[in-house]
């Protein structure tokens, strides 16, 4: 089984938000809620960079690691999910990930938060692949038709790269290569305690 | 009017625009045409180390949610904490603590009143303090029930009840727990309010702890209203009643600040609410089984005269002589 994992060639990026929208579209992601969005370090300065960041898809999740209702659970392609059923909303998930991808509809006037919503590498839920249910409750599953996360397929600039870590990393490693820099495979490091070496 | 001073404004912004382009074109016309896009080129690595340890990487975000701008932040450290840290030091005060009564029990038994019961009543603690007390201890105790579920539930109660029923009474309890908060709130600000006065620390309590407080070893040291350990048991409330209901209403709008200071919220509420149950149910032992007549205290507010007279001998007195009332009355507002 492939180890399914992000890599933003933040070199490539040219903060066009397409992913993010594309993102919001696929999954009909509540209002308010981004599963992925683009930062920008150093606006406006020399050497600036954007990097389009979700759910990194950990190894060994913190999330799930500190989740009081052990509610995660990690797909054979190592992709983390989430059941919206076991979920209760309390937050601990956003307070341990490196990432800032959970996040939780407002369901009341006193800010009280729904059930989490994070990033789903285009692979649903815990419901049936492609049932309805998933659909309400994760947004589509490209996953279990074949298809890769559709932020990554239809980056204009190939920056934003989603697939098998392996195939991923070589991607890269030869783009560097071939023009002679790159800024590194951003947040590698702390998801998969690996980076790619160039 | 309006129009025309707007069309003047438009002319001399038009004009202004052409000087500056005018004077720019040279200074364009200098720079290199060949530009290496690597030569500042913001390396992760550089910008880790760059980084005070533990701050956030975070750049300018486009979408509303600011916190959003956060790239990388910490949260490992966090993680250790809650689920090593925190479990360890929750079963450590709690198995200590019972460890301990057990043998306080064995070796002391329960604390008899040396002189019998006397027959007589005196007011100890009036409807106001009785109020007070079991606002805050009723609240307390479904607060650390639910909250020890946050720590505990998935290791003892899940693998008994199932993933589906667990997550049920888990998020029924989050409710209850963020609701009865408010509660558990208002009892330690009238339990400061009401008791604070016989409560500050003197000379008598340093007798008191030399003697043994009557725990340890024969005799009753004098004391008055509350007696050292009591006095320890009201400023624990006090102080860590407000550590808890401090952090507690921060963690109730996590999204509204850094993660660094949420993380931070979430240590000091775990950490303090474990020492909390731990002196807590110390105090629910010597209230009940381990000492005959304390309960009668905050059951129906009267003592036994001889309890009294042992436990708490100067304000025997002072009520005797009618220096001061018993315990505060229904209607009197908190002073």
């Amino acid at each position: 089984m492939a180890r399914m994992k992000f890599l933003c060639d933040a070199d490539r990026c040219i903060e066009c938000n397409a992913c993010v929208t594309a993102c919001k579209n696929e999954h009909e992601v509540p209002w308010g809620i981004n599963r992925r969005r683009v930062v920008t370090i150093n606006d406006g300065k020399p050497g600036e960079r954007s990097v389009s960041m979700a759910c990194m898809h950990c190894t060994d999740a913190p999330c799930a690691s500190v989740c009081p209702v052990s509610c995660f659970y990690t797909t054979a392609d190592a992709v983390v999910l989430h059941s919206k059923d076991l979920c209760i909303g309390c937050g601990y998930c956003f307070y341990a990930c490196p990432f800032g991808a959970p996040q939780y509809p407002k369901t009341s006037n006193f800010g009280s938060r729904g059930k989490m919503d994070k990033c789903t590498y285009c692979a649903g839920g815990p419901e049936a692949d492609g049932s309805q249910a998933e659909l309400d409750k994760y947004g589509r599953n490209r996953l279990a038709e074949g298809k890769l996360p559709l932020c990554a397929e239809m980056c204009s600039t190939k920056a934003l790269l989603a697939g098998d870590g392996d195939i991923i990393a070589q991607i890269y490693k030869e783009r560097v290569a071939k023009r002679g820099y790159g800024s590194g495979a951003w947040g590698w490091k702390v998801a998969y305690k690996e980076t790619v070496a160039l | 009017m309006a129009s025309k001073l707007s069309a003047a404004f438009r002319a001399l912004a038009f004009g202004l625009v052409a000087l500056f382009a005018a004077s720019s074109l040279p200074a364009l016309a200098q720079q290199p045409t060949s530009v290496n896009p690597t030569a500042q080129s913001v390396k992760e690595e550089q910008l880790l180390q760059a980084l005070k340890p533990g701050a956030p990487v975070a750049g300018r975000i486009s979408i509303p949610d600011k916190q959003a701008a956060n790239l990388i932040q910490p949260g490992r450290d966090w993680r250790a904490f809650n689920q090593e840290t925190l479990p360890r030091l929750g079963a450590y005060s709690l198995i200590g603590i019972a460890i301990l009564l057990a043998v306080f029990y064995m070796m002391r038994g329960k604390i008899r009143i040396d002189s019998g019961l006397s027959g007589m009543k005196i007011l100890r603690f009036g409807a106001l303090d009785r109020f007070t007390h079991w606002l805050t201890a009723t609240s307390f105790i479904v607060l650390a029930i639910t909250g020890i579920n946050v720590t505990f539930g998935k290791i003892v109660l899940a693998p008994v009840m199932g993933p589906e029923a667990f997550a049920a009474w888990a998020g029924f309890a989050k409710l209850v727990h963020n609701y009865v908060g408010f509660a558990f709130m208002a009892g330690v600000l009238l339990t400061f309010l009401i008791w604070v006065k016989d409560n500050i620390p003197s000379a008598v309590d340093v007798q008191w702890f030399a003697a043994g407080g009557g725990l340890i070893g024969k005799g009753h040291p004098p004391a008055k209203r509350f007696n050292g350990g009591q006095k320890i048991i009201f400023w624990s409330v006090v102080v860590g009643g407000f550590l808890l209901s401090l952090s507690g209403w921060h963690l109730l709008f996590p999204t509204a600040e850094s993660i660094e200071h949420v993380q931070w919220q979430a240590t000091l509420h775990g950490t303090t609410s474990f020492v909390m149950i731990a002196i807590i149910i110390a105090h629910i032992y010597i209230g009940s089984v381990g000492m005959e007549g304390a309960f009668d205290a905050m059951g129906s507010g009267e003592v036994d005269l001889n309890w009294a007279k042992e436990h708490h001998s100067l304000w025997v007195e002072d009520v005797m002589k009618g220096k001061r009332p018993a315990g505060h009355a229904a209607p009197q507002p908190a002073e």
